[in-house]
């Protein structure tokens, strides 16, 4: 269990230090924001339609972004390596890994989504539910970029290959996300949309971390 | 660093033993039918010219590449812990991070390896680095980087050790600490496999295993 923390002690420390990378998703995630109303017009009705898309895809795009950061350092310096004969089960350690990474491209964007709904004139009841759609909605995507990225890991370009191949799967997630949010769905599928949303978080933070262990064991061959 | 030792007569069996190993890269078969058997207190060097197969053989023994054909048995290997729990394999990639300090590293490494952690502080004198301890890990030279991924031998006290090029980058004085590193866990009733290029100079002459480069 002491490798499980001291993993994301690390990963925290390490971020904390580098700074600039959880900082440039977060830009990144506002900067989206802010170019909409100027590409769509500044019509506050317009963009009330629009944000919870919108929010959303800014957050898709940028979870998208850092993906290639998960496992990249640690393969090639070769702590990778020290994790497989690491005492806990590497899925453990990986499961370490997906809450770090949770910590730090997901949760900066949930604190920055306020400045995102000034921007697109969001009320207050649709900024919550925003809210409240991305803390369950982002842990099903980091544990899709999870496998992509443990997948990918040993390919050289594997930093542009793992948004392609997570894509298609990660879309049910921007489906609900969305549905969870839209001004016009009814409440009532608005909250299964919302159940449906941690369903498939929950079901994919199980199976990530076995996958990605997977895929990672067979990295060196 | 002393959790493998036991007098002789008391010592549970402990080798690494080889047989009918075949490992093929990249569609080519670099190594066939290879048998050894490496007992406690033992070492075997790993010569031979580059590209025979001797970081490919340690890559199989440490399970990371996935073997042709043939067996690699951990005899006497603690069956409680996971395979490979205790085993320390030390390569090329010294996962080592910077803008962590050369503490902070070891700390870490010796935490994820899990296992009794041994003294860090210690352990950092052992290797010569107790003057850069708090020193960004990113700013240590070649030799320094390998030093210190040395001192997880110590930390994580393990009975098996797979060491690739332990010299490499090293000055005189820390190929002498590698030998006596290897010395003293030998004593212990260790078993190591090291690829090398260089007499390591170890106080017991080694068994030594020539790698040919296969056509």
């Amino acid at each position: 269990m002491s490798g499980f923390v001291a993993l994301i002690g690390r990963d925290l420390r390490l971020a904390w230090r580098s700074g600039s990378d959880a900082l440039t998703l977060v830009l990144f995630f506002v900067m989206v924001g802010v170019i909409v109303p100027f590409a769509v017009g500044p019509d506050p009705v317009l963009l009330k339609t629009l944000a919870p898309g919108i929010v959303w895809i800014a957050a898709f795009l940028a979870m998208l972004l850092g993906l290639d950061r998960l496992f990249r350092d640690d393969f090639d310096d070769g702590t990778l390596m020290a994790m497989q004969h690491a005492e806990a089960p590497l899925a453990l350690l990986i499961a370490a890994k997906v809450i770090a990474h949770w910590l730090l491209s997901a949760l900066p964007l949930l604190i920055a989504s306020p400045v995102l709904a000034m921007l697109l004139a969001m009320d207050v009841s649709t900024f919550l539910r925003t809210v409240l759609s991305l803390l369950l909605g982002t842990p099903a995507l980091t544990a899709l970029g999870t496998i992509g990225g443990a997948v990918t890991v040993s390919l050289r370009r594997g930093g542009l290959i793992a948004p392609v191949l997570i894509l298609p799967l990660a879309v049910p997630v921007l489906i609900f996300g969305v549905s969870a949010i839209a001004p016009a769905m009814s409440v009532n599928s608005a909250t299964t949309a919302l159940l449906l949303l941690g369903a498939l978080s929950l079901f994919l933070l199980v199976l990530a971390p076995f996958a990605a262990a997977l895929a990672l064991t067979v990295s060196e061959d | 660093m002393s959790p493998v030792h036991g007098t002789p007569e008391d010592a549970p069996p402990r080798a690494i033993a080889v047989a009918g190993l075949g490992i093929e890269r990249g569609g080519r078969t670099i190594i066939a039918d290879l048998n050894f058997v490496v007992p406690r207190g033992e070492a075997m060097l790993l010569t031979g010219p580059n590209g025979a197969g001797k970081s490919s053989l340690l890559l199989a023994l440490g399970g990371f590449i996935r073997p042709l054909a043939g067996r690699i048995d951990y005899v006497g290997r603690d069956a409680e812990t996971r395979p490979f729990a205790d085993v320390h394999f030390i390569g090329h990639r010294p996962a080592i991070k910077p803008r962590l300090t050369a503490r902070e590293n070891l700390q870490f490494m010796a935490a994820l390896l899990g296992g009794p952690v041994g003294d860090v502080a210690a352990a950092l004198v052992t290797v010569g680095l107790s003057h850069a301890a708090d020193l960004d890990a990113g700013y240590l030279s070649a030799g320094q980087t390998r030093r210190l991924a040395l001192a997880r031998l110590l930390v994580a006290p393990r009975p098996f050790w797979l060491l690739d090029e332990p010299t490499a980058a090293l000055d005189d004085e820390g190929a002498g600490l590698v030998a006596r590193l290897i010395d003293a866990h030998l004593a212990d009733g260790g078993v190591v496999i090291a690829a090398t290029h260089h007499d390591l100079g170890l106080a017991a002459n080694p068994e030594s295993l020539a790698l040919v480069a296969l056509e």
